[in-house]
C-alpha cells in the first residue's frame, strides 16, 4: 500500500498504461511539458517521449476525432479534455462518431478511446470550469462512463478504461484531485470491476447513492446522521454507464429509503434514472419516495455563490429527514 | 438569381463571373493558382510541367479501365436512383458528373492506403472493390454501414459532415507510429533483411459544403502539426444542397492549404487523367513522409443532392448545361477514339457490363434481408453490458408473448412478431 493523492494515482495509472502497452498514448492540450493544468500527466513526456504524450493543438473535436482515427489503426488513445465545460466542441465526435462506430460497422470496428474529463465544482473557478455534464453522455448508448472517488480507484480505473474495448469517459472529480488515500498498486482487489458500485458504509434506515466528488460529503452526512441515531448506508456508484442497479436495489430492499445525490442539475439527471429504476424494481420495499439532491436548473453559478448550489452535508441530511418522515 | 451571377464557372477563366474572380484575386494578392488540366473537354491531351510525367505512366489499358469504371458507376447511379423511385431505397445520393474525380483519385490509391469517404463516393468504392450492392444496405435501411472496412481499406460512409476528416488524420498519425514501431522492432531483431510493409497513406473525401465545418479546419491543423500522411480530397461540386460554393468561400478552396502550411492544388475534377496524376503525386509524397496535400477537384453535381432534393428551386438549367459540356466520360471517349485506343466493340462491351451490374444490384437489393434487431443489441457495445442484457431479456419475453398468442402454427415458423 502506498499513500498518494487522486491526481498522483491517475498519473501512476497512466504511467503503468504507457509502460505496459507500446500502442497506448496520451493526447491533450498542455499535457506534455506542463504536465496538464492539474499536473495529472506530470513527468510522462520526459519518460515516454512526444509520440506517446502528445501535446495537441487547441481543438477538442480534433483531439477526439484524431483519437478515433488512431484507434481504428489499432492504437489506444487516452484524451484529456482540460475542463468539463470545454468538452462540447468535441461532443459531436463523442456522441455521433465514437459512441456509434462499433454499432454502425455491424461489430466489425472497435474504437477503444478513453476520454478523461475533470468535472464538478467547488474549486472557486470561473465560467465553464465547474460543470457536471455526465448525464448528457450517459444518455448516449455506446459509451461507458466511470468516475473514481478515491486514489485506489483512480489508479485502477484509468487502466481498466484503457483495457476496455468500448469507449470510456472517465470523469475525474477535480476538487478531490488532492484527496489522499491508500493505493494497492499490486492488486485492484474489490475494484477489479470498474462498473460495480461499492457499499462504503452499511446502514439500515436509508440508502444514499453518490459518486465522484460527493462521496466524502455523503459519508460525512451519514456520520452526522448516526449521531442522531439514524443508520445510513452509503453507496459509491463508481460507474454512471452502466449503473449497477443490483447493488442499489439490494440496499433499498434492506433500508426502504433512497436518496440520490449529485452535483449535476437534478432535472434530467442520473438521479432521476436511478429513482425511476428503483421505483420499478423495489416499489414494495420503498417506505418513502426516492428523493433527489442535486444542482439547480441554472447554468453553473458564479464561484462566490457555488456553496449555495452544491449539495452539501446539510442538503443530504434534509433529504434524509424528509425520507424518514414518511 | 440571374444566370450571369451563377457560380458555375467561377475562377475558371471563362469570364462568366468576372466580378468574383477579380474579388478573389484581390483577396489573394494575385491570381489564384491555375487549375491543373490535362484532358480538355474536346478530348485533346495537354501538358503540365509537373503532372504530365504522371499521365505518361498510364497505358491504353489503364485509360480504358478508367472509362469502364466511370461508365459502370454512372450506370449504377442510374439504377440506384430508379430503385429509390420504386420505393426500394429510402434515399439515394447521386454522383453523376463526379465520376472522373472519384475514379481518378480512387485508382491512384494503393491497397495499403486507407480511404475515408463521405456519403457520395460510390465511384471510389468501386475502385476499392467494395461490392456495390453492399453500398446500398445503408440506403435500403438494413444497416448503418454495410461492408467491413477492413476488407478493402474503404471506411464506412459518414453522414455527419466532415466528421470523418479528423478520423483520417488520426489514422494517418497511426501509420506514422506503425512505421516507427516497425523500425524499432526490426532494429531490435536485427532483421534488416525482412522486407518492410509497403508505406501507406490516407485519403479523406469531403465536399465544398463540408469545407465550412470546423472539423475540416481542425483536421488540417492536426495534419500540418504532425506532418501526417493524409491527402484531403475536396470534391467541389458547387452546391451544398441549395447553397452555392460562393457562400462557403471567397477564394478557391485549394488556396486554403497555404494557410495550414501544405500544398493545395486545384484540378479539373472532370478530367480523370489530371485527377489521377495529381492524386498519385500527393499520395507518393505523403507516403514518403512529406506531409499532407489538399486537392480541390473542381467538378459539378449534375443531378440533385439526393433524391429528396429539387435543384430547379435554386439553380438554372443553363448552369447544368454548361457543365454537361464538360462531361468526364465524353471527353475521355473522344480521346480514346481519336487516339485509336478503343473502338465500338469496347464501348458496347462497357455498356453491356454496366447493364449486367445494374441487374445484379437490382436483384441483390430486392433480396437484402431485414436484420434482426437482436444484432443491434449485440453490437451496441463490444463487452457485455447489463442494461443491454436486461432490455434484450425483456424484448425476448415480450416477443415470446406474441408467439404464444399467435398459436402453435405461427410459433413453429419462428415468426415471433
Amino acid at each position: 500500500m502506498t499513500t498518494m493523492t487522486i491526481a498522483k494515482a491517475i498519473n501512476e495509472g497512466l504511467r503503468a498504461t504507457l509502460g505496459g502497452n507500446p500502442r497506448s498514448l496520451l493526447m491533450g492540450e498542455d499535457i506534455g511539458a506542463l504536465g496538464g493544468v492539474y499536473r495529472v500527466s506530470d513527468g510522462l513526456l520526459a519518460e515516454f517521449g512526444a509520440d506517446r504524450v502528445v501535446d495537441t493543438p487547441l481543438a477538442e473535436s480534433g483531439i477526439i476525432g484524431t483519437a478515433i482515427g488512431l484507434s481504428l489503426r489499432g492504437y489506444l488513445p487516452v484524451c484529456e479534455i482540460q475542463f468539463d465545460g470545454f468538452v462540447f466542441p468535441g461532443f459531436n465526435q463523442i456522441t455521433t462518431q465514437l459512441a456509434k462506430m462499433h454499432s454502425r460497422s455491424n461489430g466489425n470496428l472497435t474504437v477503444p478511446v478513453v476520454i478523461r474529463i475533470p468535472y464538478g465544482g467547488g474549486i472557486g473557478s470561473i465560467e465553464h470550469h465547474s460543470e457536471s455534464p455526465e448525464a448528457l453522455f450517459a444518455h448516449t448508448a455506446g459509451l461507458r462512463i466511470i468516475t473514481p472517488s478515491n486514489p485506489h480507484d483512480a489508479y485502477w480505473m484509468i487502466q481498466q478504461a484503457v483495457d476496455c474495448q468500448d469507449p470510456v469517459i472517465v470523469f475525474e472529480p477535480k476538487r478531490r484531485y488532492w484527496l489522499k488515500g491508500e493505493v494497492d498498486m499490486e492488486s485492484p482487489g474489490a475494484s477489479a470491476d470498474p462498473f460495480k458500485a461499492h457499499v462504503l458504509r452499511e446502514g439500515t434506515d436509508a440508502t444514499v447513492v453518490v459518486y465522484g466528488p460527493l462521496v466524502p460529503v455523503a459519508l460525512a452526512a451519514a456520520n452526522a446522521a448516526a449521531e442522531d441515531g439514524h443508520s445510513v448506508e452509503v453507496i459509491d456508484l463508481r460507474s454512471i454507464s452502466p449503473i449497477d442497479f443490483d447493488t442499489v436495489t439490494a440496499s433499498v430492499q434492506k433500508t426502504g429509503r433512497l436518496i440520490v445525490a449529485h452535483e449535476a442539475p437534478t432535472f434530467g439527471g442520473i438521479g432521476g434514472e436511478i429513482a425511476a429504476r428503483i421505483s420499478e424494481r423495489a416499489f414494495h420495499s420503498l417506505e418513502a419516495p426516492v428523493i433527489r439532491v442535486g444542482g439547480f436548473h441554472m447554468p453553473y453559478p458564479v464561484a462566490k455563490v457555488e456553496e449555495d448550489y452544491l449539495p452539501d452535508i446539510d442538503r443530504i441530511l434534509e433529504a434524509l429527514e424528509r425520507a424518514l418522515s414518511y | 438569381m440571374g444566370a450571369t451571377h451563377l457560380p458555375a464557372t467561377e475562377f475558371d477563366g471563362t469570364g462568366v463571373d468576372d466580378q468574383r474572380e477579380a474579388e478573389a484575386e484581390a483577396l489573394l494578392g494575385g491570381p489564384a493558382e491555375p487549375m491543373v488540366q490535362l484532358l480538355a473537354p474536346d478530348g485533346t491531351l495537354g501538358t503540365d510541367p509537373v503532372f504530365s510525367e504522371y499521365a505518361q505512366r498510364l497505358d491504353a489499358e489503364k485509360l480504358r479501365g478508367f472509362y469502364a469504371d466511370m461508365a459502370k458507376i454512372r450506370r449504377f447511379d442510374v439504377e440506384a436512383t430508379a430503385l429509390q423511385r420504386q420505393g426500394q431505397l429510402a434515399l439515394w445520393v447521386p454522383l453523376t458528373g463526379q465520376e472522373a474525380a472519384q475514379i481518378g483519385s480512387g485508382r491512384a490509391s494503393q491497397p495499403q492506403d486507407y480511404i475515408f469517404p463521405t456519403y457520395r463516393e460510390h465511384g471510389v468504392a468501386l475502385t476499392r472493390n467494395v461490392d456495390l450492392a453492399e453500398l446500398l444496405r445503408q440506403f435500403r435501411g438494413v444497416s448503418n454501414g454495410g461492408w467491413n472496412p477492413k476488407d478493402t481499406n474503404f471506411h464506412l460512409y459518414t453522414l455527419v459532415l466532415a466528421a470523418q476528416t479528423p478520423h483520417a488524420v488520426g489514422y494517418a498519425m497511426g501509420i506514422q507510429r506503425d512505421q516507427k514501431l516497425a523500425a524499432r522492432a526490426a532494429e531490435a531483431d536485427g532483421a534488416a533483411g525482412v522486407p518492410a510493409e509497403p508505406k501507406a497513406a490516407v485519403v479523406v473525401y469531403f465536399g465544398d459544403g463540408a469545407s465550412s465545418e470546423g472539423d475540416v479546419h481542425e483536421s488540417m491543423v492536426f495534419a500540418s502539426s504532425y506532418n501526417a500522411p493524409v491527402v484531403f480530397f475536396c470534391q467541389n461540386n458547387h452546391w451544398a444542397i441549395s447553397v452555392p460554393s460562393s457562400v462557403q468561400t471567397r477564394i478557391p478552396l485549394s488556396n486554403r492549404a497555404k494557410g495550414y502550411g501544405f500544398p493545395g492544388i486545384r484540378v479539373d475534377g472532370n478530367d480523370v487523367i489530371a485527377v489521377h496524376a495529381v492524386t498519385e503525386w500527393a499520395l507518393e509524397r505523403a507516403r514518403e513522409g512529406k506531409g499532407p496535400v489538399l486537392i480541390e477537384a473542381f467538378t459539378y453535381r449534375v443531378g440533385a443532392h439526393t433524391t429528396a432534393d429539387d435543384p430547379t428551386k435554386y439553380r438554372e438549367s443553363a448552369e447544368e448545361g454548361l457543365w454537361r459540356a464538360k462531361d468526364p466520360l465524353e471527353r475521355l471517349e473522344k480521346y480514346l477514339r481519336t487516339e485509336g485506343l478503343a473502338d465500338d466493340a469496347f464501348f458496347d462491351r462497357v455498356r453491356a457490363d454496366g447493364d449486367e451490374l445494374a441487374a445484379y444490384v437490382r436483384k441483390t437489393t430486392h433480396d437484402l434481408e431485414t436484420p434482426d434487431i437482436r444484432t443491434a443489441f449485440a453490437n451496441t457495445y463490444v463487452e457485455a453490458h447489463p442494461l443491454v442484457a436486461e432490455e434484450l431479456a425483456w424484448f425476448e419475453e415480450y416477443s415470446a408473448g406474441f408467439a404464444e398468442e399467435a398459436g402453435p402454427a405461427d410459433a413453429e415458423t419462428g415468426d415471433a412478431r
